[in-house]
């Protein structure tokens, strides 16, 4: 029995979050933790990889916070998610992991230091809170992860594999299914 | 040493949870168990497998299953990587004589010492219903577990009664 390299369950759809064009020859699927110390080391990697790869790569991020290790985990992706609302995901989710150390000291006013920095309405991002799509969005990205075998983060896939090596073995993996092997 | 494969009716124990508390397998007759032997507290990988099942506990409890954690470990150091880990199901100590449990589900590694990463799944009847022996340095994840509990929930939705 193999269960170590089983297809992603959650096939990507538009309501992900995407970097890059459906029909580029490699879709890299991340299940990351915003608060996760080894996440915020695979995150300048994988954009080496993306400036790399270019229109070859398709980038897809979904939330998998490990809450019970990683306290602010969920207020985090609770703060991407609600920025995503306002057309800000992106921004969000690399000012949360190129400042990773210092709003994990600050807690949740960590987390609003981030918002202002980018000029978020913090109102607005408080109000798409409190609406539950938000934690129903993260829940289920989260068990789509447990499901294809996700077993800590970051967990990644190529094209719907699960990639079990180090995250700096990405890039190999990456070369081979764009200039194939 | 082989592990105890499907079919089989899960040996009973009683190991110690804390320093002075015991948890025995027949307590949980009439619900699902998750058996979750692995090697060592503390180190990364298990902390990692522990770490996803410990925000499953929920989904778990969805299909009526309780996670039991074992290793060689003693119960003061369970006890501490609990506490420093936030961890919210047992850790069961494999301790006196070392490893007996784990030789009688088979997943005994002789040579070092230590329980192998493997996960059992129980049903209600005391029954192994599924079983994954995980090479020492990988995590299994939590895919294989719900996959066996959604089986058991398809196939014996009234098991617990019997």
């Amino acid at each position: 029995m193999n269960d170590d390299r089983r297809d992603l369950v959650a096939p990507v759809t538009t309501n992900d979050h995407i970097q890059g064009h459906a029909d580029a020859a490699v879709t890299l699927v991340e299940y990351g933790d915003y608060q996760c110390p080894a996440c915020g080391m695979a995150y300048p990697e994988v954009k080496r990889i993306q400036r790399k790869f270019g229109a070859d790569l398709r980038f897809v991020f979904r939330n998998f916070p490990l809450s019970e290790a990683h306290p602010l985990a969920h207020a985090a992706a609770q703060v991407a998610e609600a920025a995503a609302t306002l057309r800000h995901f992106w921004p969000m989710h690399d000012w949360l992991y190129e400042n990773q150390e210092a709003w994990s000291a600050y807690g949740a006013e960590g987390l609003e230091a981030g918002l202002r920095a980018l000029g978020i309405d913090e109102s607005a991002v408080a109000r798409a809170i409190r609406d539950k799509s938000i934690d129903a969005r993260i829940r289920a990205d989260f068990m789509g992860g447990v499901r294809s075998g996700v077993n800590g983060t970051p967990g990644f896939f190529l094209n719907g594999y699960r990639h079990d090596g180090d995250f700096r073995s990405l890039e190999d993996a990456v070369a081979g299914l764009v200039y194939g092997s | 040493m082989t592990i105890l494969p499907v079919g089989t009716p899960a040996p009973d124990f009683t190991l110690h949870s804390t320093p002075d508390q015991t948890v025995s397998l027949s307590e949980f007759r009439g619900r699902n168990v998750i058996l979750a032997f692995y090697p060592a507290d503390w180190s990364p990988v298990c902390g990692d497998q522990l770490a996803l099942y410990n925000e499953l506990l929920q989904e778990f409890g969805k299909h009526d299953a309780q996670l039991l954690a074992i290793s060689v470990d003693g119960a003061w150091c369970h006890a501490a990587l609990a506490r420093d880990r936030k961890y919210h199901f047992p850790l069961l100590s494999d301790f006196e004589p070392k490893g007996a449990v784990a030789r009688r589900y088979g997943v005994y590694d002789d040579k070092d010492g230590v329980a192998e990463r493997a996960l059992f799944v129980i049903d209600g009847a005391g029954e192994i219903r599924w079983s994954y022996l995980s090479p020492m340095g990988v995590n299994p994840g939590a895919n294989g577990i719900l996959d066996a509990l959604d089986t058991i929930t398809a196939t014996h939705p009234d098991r617990k009664a019997s």
